[in-house]
């Protein structure tokens, strides 16, 4: 395999690890007005995610930075081309990290009614976003001969980006439902638990018209299996939720956005952003890519790395892989 | 105005914002690890309170850090996109690499040292700051490594087909000279904000807080910072000296821009202040000091510094016409400034320690008020210092190579620009307001009761509150 192919599949494996991982954070965050009723329940729900956000958020950073190593081209045209959500995403990012480290700061009821509101609307945003993003890099969008973005605002608001950020908004409710439903005790896991089935039910329905969508625009052999797994483990998650075997479930939901974004990568390839013009605009994997000096650096440091950063990521989860409850919230 | 005058804007005031919390988190990740180093050898309860103390400072500090820097790592492509193209095969890589290797170490540490306190065995624990805090400082490497290929490009070649620049050579991108002196430089400056901190608020609890049971514990804090701050000013001092020689030998111009020196000389002295026009051309007062710049740029007192004039008409001829001058009234006085405040650290440091000698207990009004001006001395020599190094740089982006004005998005009109550069200003001037509030509010606090250690084994009682949470 050549080495700009092993760099499209890491970067792949690195969207996919991200949504796979901050999607859940994104869907606690979103799901804080509806299973916190109380200040100590969205305590409870924060804390589920609290000691695992910020490294889950160096996916992203990890995934930026090595698109921009290794497809320039790439990197350079897609983030100056989709300059406004991203702007969006960024500002929301900022507005939630901040708010998860310093809510709990003051003890005042409208201080940590600011900070909510910033988590919420931090995690809604980009969940929307990311999935017109994508949905944008796989339908294609302007770009002239120089693979500049010639398009505007509206061109990235068409009716399948937009089904596509909200497919992602569905499927990272339904993962955050799940995951709270795996991490707490009591009354919010009871909730949150009912909640992941409904929500889980409706993401099922907008995953297989978005998915279907996606491979009338453009597929492969490839595509089309892993979008039939993505949907089969969504159903099984569902399944697996109503018979409250949460492990199952959120195996299951963590699968199905995994094999989503797999699938759109999938059918991608080799394009790694096609134009609706010019198809000389149109960039690959080969004529985005930086040179094979550069890549094969980066393989070898990804190669040693990525296991290891893998192990004590895995391991921080299993340190903290106790269920929490109201119970175990500190008063201060 | 036009959209690279605003995007030049946004970048310099992201940046110099963002490096208002990473020096914080460089010097005090590992501060923060010494304390409780302290504690785990000695057992003495004091450390603890100031690892729980000066922790808490760190980590309100920290997450402002974090979040400004995805915006550094978007901002290339978003903002300067023909730049990215242009460098994406060099500059891409260690930026890349300083997420895997050192930003996934720290973030993931960072959450295992806040919430493991009753999670981890005490060792493990220990190790998690640690762990973070060599991440953070491994951070600042390559992404130092990188500016440095802006400041003195090394290891690449020009595809005279693409016109883009091409890694030939990536152990020589890492060890760029300028990248070497820059490192240690940077982490000195880094030092000297994180032990001035530490000074500041532990003599406020020193003079205004007499009283307290725990002033044994600020005393400790005062002089152990003002120990740091004394070490790093050396090291400062120290680095940029080498810095200023290696400065002078691969870009001459930000030397002779540092002095505003228009005309080679040899011996060239430093002038301290001038008055007069501001870019330095006519002077009605100047302070200077002989063979002092001769000997920064050199190393030897009557070495010979190229003026100005002399280096612009030398680049014209080398590159085409046009103007190779930064902006001289800021290099002038962004190198003065970065200097002096610098120093002046430095000095209240080595007052705080006097006052301290022999177990006096300081109380003076003046040497609090000194001491509370501590910190933000170091901040702004740190600011200005980046401010000097990217505007002496100008019109490059890449020196030599690519100039700033070629580097902007062209996809990317004037209304997007402005949006995004008064959004981020907004959010980042409210996010200031609320985060230096906080953390006075917590340094008021002072060193918390820590009688109840919570069990650190894996005892399980469903119902005990977590020994930190949000």
């Amino acid at each position: 395999m050549d080495l700009t192919t092993i760099w499209f599949l890491l970067i792949a494996v690195l969207f996919t690890g991200y949504f796979i991982l901050e999607g859940f954070d994104f869907g606690v965050g979103m799901l804080l007005p509806v299973l916190g009723r109380d200040d100590r329940e969205r305590r409870v729900l924060i804390n589920t995610i609290g000691p695992v956000w910020d490294g889950n958020e160096v996916w992203l950073i990890t995934a930026g930075g090595a698109m921009f190593a290794a497809f320039p081209e790439w990197y350079a045209t897609l983030f100056s081309g989709f300059y406004l959500p991203l702007l969006l995403i960024l500002l929301a990012l900022i507005a939630r990290g901040v708010a998860f480290e310093y809510r709990h700061k003051r003890p005042e009821a409208s201080w940590k009614r600011r900070w909510d509101t910033a988590i919420i609307i931090g995690s809604l945003l980009p969940a929307i976003l990311w999935g017109v993003a994508f949905a944008n890099i796989l339908r294609g969008v302007p770009l002239d001969a120089d693979h500049e973005y010639v398009g505007g605002l509206l061109d990235l608001l068409n009716p399948y980006a937009l089904l596509g950020g909200a497919t992602t908004l569905a499927l990272f409710l339904t993962h955050g439902a799940v995951f709270l439903a795996l991490k707490t005790t009591g009354d919010i896991r009871e909730r949150a638990g009912a909640l992941a089935v409904r929500l889980g039910a409706g993401a099922a329905v907008l995953a297989v018209a978005f998915l279907t969508w996606t491979l009338d625009i453009r597929s492969s052999a490839a595509a089309v299996v892993l979008a039939v797994g993505a949907a089969l483990a969504l159903l099984g998650a569902v399944a697996a939720a109503r018979v409250r075997r949460e492990g199952w479930a959120f195996t299951g939901t963590a699968v199905a956005i995994g094999l989503a974004v797999a699938t759109l990568f999938a059918a991608l390839f080799p394009n790694v952003l096609p134009s609706t013009l010019d198809a000389a605009g149109t960039l690959t994997a080969t004529n985005a890519a930086s040179t094979p000096y550069t890549l094969k650096i980066m393989t070898w440091v990804a190669v040693i790395f990525t296991p290891v950063v893998l192990a004590y990521q895995g391991w921080t989860y299993w340190v903290f892989r106790k269920r929490i409850g109201v119970a175990n919230i500190p008063q201060h | 105005m036009d959209a690279l005058d605003v995007a030049r804007w946004q970048f310099g005031v992201t940046t110099v914002y963002h490096f208002l919390f990473v020096p914080l988190t460089i010097g005090l990740s590992v501060l923060v690890a010494i304390l409780q180093t302290m504690w785990h050898r000695t057992g003495n309860e004091r450390y603890l309170k100031l690892t729980k103390f000066y922790g808490k400072l760190f980590l309100i500090n920290f997450a402002m850090g974090v979040v400004t820097g995805i915006v550094q790592e978007f901002q290339f492509g978003m903002n300067w996109s023909d730049y990215s193209r242009f460098v994406g095969d060099i500059f891409g890589a260690p930026l890349a690499i300083e997420a895997l290797v050192a930003f996934f170490l720290e973030s993931t540490f960072i959450g295992l040292w806040i919430f493991g306190w009753d999670r981890l065995p005490k060792r493990a624990h220990l190790a998690s700051i640690w762990a973070a805090a060599i991440g953070t400082n491994l951070s600042a490497y390559f992404i130092l490594a990188a500016n440095s290929f802006m400041q003195n490009p090394v290891g690449y070649r020009i595809n005279p087909d693409s016109g883009r620049a091409e890694l030939t050579d990536f152990p020589a991108v890492l060890t760029n000279k300028v990248a070497l002196i820059t490192f240690p430089h940077t982490l000195a400056g880094s030092f000297l904000v994180a032990g001035s901190l530490i000074v500041a608020v532990g003599l406020w609890h020193v003079i205004r807080n007499r009283d307290s049971a725990d002033t044994g514990a600020y005393r400790f804090a005062t002089k152990f910072g003002s120990w740091v701050v004394l070490i790093a000013s050396a090291a400062v001092l120290f680095t940029g000296d080498i810095q200023g020689k290696i400065m002078t030998d691969v870009q001459p111009m930000k030397m002779a821009a540092a002095e505003g020196l228009y005309t080679t000389e040899s011996p060239a002295s430093f002038s301290v202040l001038t008055i007069g026009s501001l870019d330095g051309s006519r002077e009605v007062f100047a302070l200077k000091i002989p063979y002092l710049l001769s000997y920064l740029g050199t190393g030897d007192p009557n070495g010979t510094v190229h003026g100005i004039d002399d280096l612009q008409a030398q680049y014209a001829t080398q590159y085409g016409a046009g103007s190779y001058t930064p902006i001289i009234p800021v290099t002038y006085w962004s190198f003065r400034f970065m200097i002096a405040f610098g120093l002046a650290a430095g000095a209240i440091a080595l007052l705080v320690l006097w006052t301290q000698r022999k177990g006096r207990t300081p109380s003076s009004k003046w040497l609090l008020r000194a001491g509370l001006a501590m910190p933000v001395l170091p901040l702004l020599a740190n600011s200005f210092g980046w401010i000097f190094t990217e505007m002496g740089r100008q019109p490059w982006i890449v020196f030599g190579e690519m100039l700033t004005r070629n580097g902007v998005s062209r996809s990317v009109s004037l209304a997007e620009v402005l949006t995004s550069f008064t959004a981020f200003t907004l959010i980042y001037a409210t996010l200031a307001v609320i985060e230096v509030k906080l953390l006075l509010r917590y340094a008021k606090a002072g060193v918390p009761d820590v009688s109840e250690q919570p069990p650190t084994d894996d005892a399980d009682d469903a119902e005990r509150p977590l020994a930190f949470a949000y």
